[in-house]
């Protein structure tokens, strides 16, 4: 690969893998945060609602963060890939734009409101300002797929000689069918990084406080039963939601629009009738071939197009150059992220019995369980986005634009670097201030004390 | 259509230093207008509500560039590629700095934060008035309309290579640093009560002289460096109300200023910064990034256009989408309108 090219790649997938860790945590907190809080309106249990606000002080804290990583986003498809805008502004300029105007202005507008106007506003307003950054964020969220789904997808657009495209449906555009089920299907891993990190916070004060037995209301581990009583029934919907039907929609979208993407994938060199599913095993690029591979027969088949013995194209009976160009990180992604998905199917619907038996908060093996695997929704999510991403290639917008043709000529390969390692000296540092300030913030808890270490409790 | 869009990128480029001016200016004279904690955090939180909000014009302009004039978007994010990177990192540590300050009571930490927040609201506001400086000035196009600029070469404005900084768009960077500085300072007054009022006071009632004189002389200044601006004022006579929207603007933020009515003397610093910005797109328009080899290679409204059915559609929704957009606005303003409450919530 080119090396200018190379950096311009970089320099997106990383700022791009690691502005979603926020945003994840944002839109996901933010439905649990509504949930909390209106389930304290109509109880009028004064927990929820301190629960509520407990997680919205970390939700306040991911908030700058995706905010801050989000700008360089918006204006890399100008700086880095230049050659990409001129060809496609003409389309996506309008989900771009309709994101400022309908998302980012409504989230950012309510924020400090829901972060700071509790007094003022009283409860039913302050629910008011968390519903508005809750849904500002969810259609922020919308438009931006809405963009990628376009990119994976091209629809509702016309393109002349010199390769410019330009809008000839907005509805097309907006009812994308590839965007339908990516955005669900985005939205519910978004609502199981907030659940995972909402349980696991609980798991963790059950188990700090090792009150086993009984525990007194109020107390911090009343709040940590409290996460889990939310976290985990959320979770398993989102996490259902997840594998079936969007994932298997997504999947079914993938082999129908970008056949070799599906082979890559699924790590199916050779054309299959019936393919087998294929579990573990590493794609040998040299040879064209899958070493030590675990698979199910028929399987792929099967869930492919719903008859066990249909046929499932091969990533070589297709042309090289149309080949997906790192076959086999494509291969581990996908097959991290649905091996993760199937995990959190399976712990979560195991807690959610065991919260149904009134059991939960005293198995301590369940609760080290949650707690351990908090971190690794932000994995799912991001080897989902890589899936997605590297399956793109060779392509900026599917079967239209190739990636190396979407950069911008007049950046070289060194400046490129030049911001790239600025970048990542500077996601460190804020990396690090995160988790020291959210570490906290847990620390602290949505106990009410007698502690003013917390700033935005200074009341 | 394209002259239309033009002019609606411009408004919001307007609103974007209008509102995001005054709360950068507020970070350049931060640490001066406030000696204590208790001071320093009313200054935050006179912007704390608002800030993200500010910014977001910035970056529906950005949008709503990408959608009418996508070629000039490609051209000016990677032609401009360094500067922007660097107000990228200023505008992330300016963010952070402010949101992460009051969350730990620190004697290591917040003069930490409260220097980051300051350096960062600085270096922006000289940065965005070099950026316009860059825009007036023109740049090297190629054939495609591409260019690529090293942030400085020998600071002449002519030349193969031009750099991002030459002795004009410093010039005219110091002048939006004025400019934003007495913005700012003049919305604090408008927020605080007290010593951080008479101080704001002060810092505006200072740099309004070097202000004006720095506005006549880059007035000057642009009129010998981009020859479109005089010959479009003598075209169409009409343009001069802008600047003239401008001075107006400046001479009521002194005289309400000094009869103590800050609401009136910030609107006044409001319509002198709104008259300069649209005076600058009056006079280039119609070139969107004017070449300096030959204007022949500008990009205009016209070469740099995106697709007329796009932009047509964008209309619809653009339209309703600001109207709501400008009722948050209010409703946010509405409700943190008065001075500022150190005791209180937030910030």
């Amino acid at each position: 690969m080119d090396q200018a090219l190379f950096y311009h790649r970089f320099h997106f997938a990383f700022t791009a893998s690691y502005h979603y860790l926020f945003p994840q945590l944002t839109m996901g907190l933010g439905l649990l945060i509504v949930l909390l809080q209106w389930t304290g309106l109509r109880t009028g249990d004064a927990r929820y609602d301190r629960a509520a606000l407990f997680w919205g002080r970390v939700f306040g804290l991911s908030f700058v963060m995706g905010v801050v990583t989000g700008i360089p986003m918006e204006f890399q498809f100008g700086t880095n890939w230049a050659r990409f805008s001129e060809a496609t502004g003409g389309v996506i300029g309008q989900t771009l734009a309709m994101e400022g105007v309908f998302a980012f202005f409504l989230e950012s507008s309510f924020l400090a409101l829901f972060l700071f106007g509790r007094k003022k506003l009283g409860p039913k307003a302050h629910f008011g300002a968390a519903v508005a950054v809750w849904v500002g964020s969810w259609i922020s969220g919308y438009f931006i797929v809405a963009t990628n789904a376009f990119m994976q997808h091209p629809v509702g657009y016309t393109m002349d000689a010199q390769g410019h495209m330009a809008l000839s449906s907005l509805p097309a555009l907006l009812t994308n069918p590839w965007l339908v089920w990516q955005y669900i299907h985005t939205m519910s891993g978004a609502v199981i990084t907030g659940s995972f990190t909402v349980a696991a916070v609980g798991a963790y004060y059950l188990l700090r406080d090792d009150s086993l037995g009984e525990i007194d209301p109020g107390s911090r581990s009343d709040y940590g039963r409290l996460f889990l009583r939310v976290g985990v029934p959320v979770g398993l919907i989102a996490s259902v939601i997840m594998a079936f039907p969007t994932g298997d929609r997504q999947a079914a979208h993938v082999a129908e629009y970008q056949p070799p993407t599906f082979a890559a994938m699924e790590g199916l060199f050779e054309t299959g009738e019936p393919a087998g599913l294929v579990l573990i095993g590493q794609p040998d690029m040299g040879r064209l071939h899958l070493d030590n591979p675990l698979e199910v027969p028929a399987a792929l088949s099967f869930l492919t197009y719903h008859r066990w013995s249909a046929r499932v194209q091969g990533l070589t009976s297709f042309p090289e150059e149309d080949w997906p160009d790192n076959v086999p990180l494509l291969y581990y992604a996908y097959h991290i992220m649905v091996g993760l998905g199937t995990i959190f199917i399976a712990v979560l619907a195991l807690s959610a019995f065991m919260l149904w038996r009134r059991r939960l908060s005293r198995a301590k093996p369940a609760l080290w369980l949650i707690m351990l695997l908090a971190p690794f929704p932000f994995i799912a999510n991001t080897m989902g986005w890589m899936t997605a991403e590297l399956g793109r290639q060779p392509w900026n917008v599917w079967g239209v634009l190739r990636t190396a043709e979407g950069t911008s000529n007049t950046v070289s390969a060194g400046n490129a670097l030049f911001s790239l390692l600025g970048f990542m000296g500077m996601y460190l540092v804020l990396g690090i201030l995160f988790l020291f300030l959210a570490q906290r913030e847990i620390a602290h808890g949505p106990v009410p004390d007698v502690s003013h270490g917390v700033g935005h409790e200074e009341v | 259509m394209a002259s239309i869009w033009f002019w609606l990128v411009a408004a919001l480029l307007t609103m974007y230093v209008v509102l995001d001016g005054f709360d950068l200016g507020a970070g350049a004279i931060y640490p001066f207008v406030g000696k204590s904690d208790g001071e320093r955090r009313a200054v935050l939180k006179s912007i704390g509500p608002v800030w993200d909000a500010n910014e977001v014009w910035l970056l529906t302009a950005g949008g709503s560039l990408v959608l009418a004039f996508p070629k000039l978007y490609a051209s000016s994010f990677s032609g401009f590629y360094l500067p922007l990177m660097a107000v990228l990192w200023l505008l992330i540590l300016r963010a952070v700095a402010l949101e992460f300050r009051n969350h730990l009571n620190d004697v290591v930490w917040r003069p930490f934060w409260d220097v980051v927040f300051w350096g960062a609201s600085l270096v922006l506001t000289i940065f965005l008035g070099a950026a316009l400086g860059n825009v007036v000035r023109g740049v090297p196009l190629d054939t495609n309309g591409y260019f690529f600029s090293p942030l400085w070469t020998n600071f002449t404005t002519q030349g193969e290579r031009i750099g991002i900084l030459d002795w004009f768009t410093v010039t005219v960077g110091v002048t939006s640093m004025l400019a934003l500085v007495h913005h700012g300072a003049l919305w604090v007054a408008l927020k605080t009560t007290g010593p951080v009022n008479e101080r704001a006071k002060k810092a505006a009632a200072w740099t309004w002289p070097f202000l004006l004189a720095a506005v006549a002389l880059v007035t000057v200044l642009t009129f010998h460096i981009q020859s479109h601006v005089p010959r479009r004022l003598a075209a169409q006579p009409l343009g001069y109300v802008f600047p003239l929207l401008a001075l107006g603007g400046l001479a009521v933020s002194l005289w309400m200023r000094r009869r103590g009515r800050e609401l009136y003397a910030f609107l006044g610093s409001v319509t002198f910064l709104a008259g300069m910005l649209l005076s600058v797109s009056f006079g280039l328009y119609p070139m969107v990034l004017p070449a300096t080899n030959g204007a022949a290679a500008s990009l205009t409204v016209s070469n740099a256009m995106g697709p007329e059915h796009g932009m047509r559609v964008a209309f619809f929704w653009w339209i309703p989408g600001m109207v709501l957009v400008t009722a948050y606005t209010a409703f946010i303003y509405q409700n943190m309108r008065g001075k500022v409450d150190v005791e209180g919530e937030g910030y």
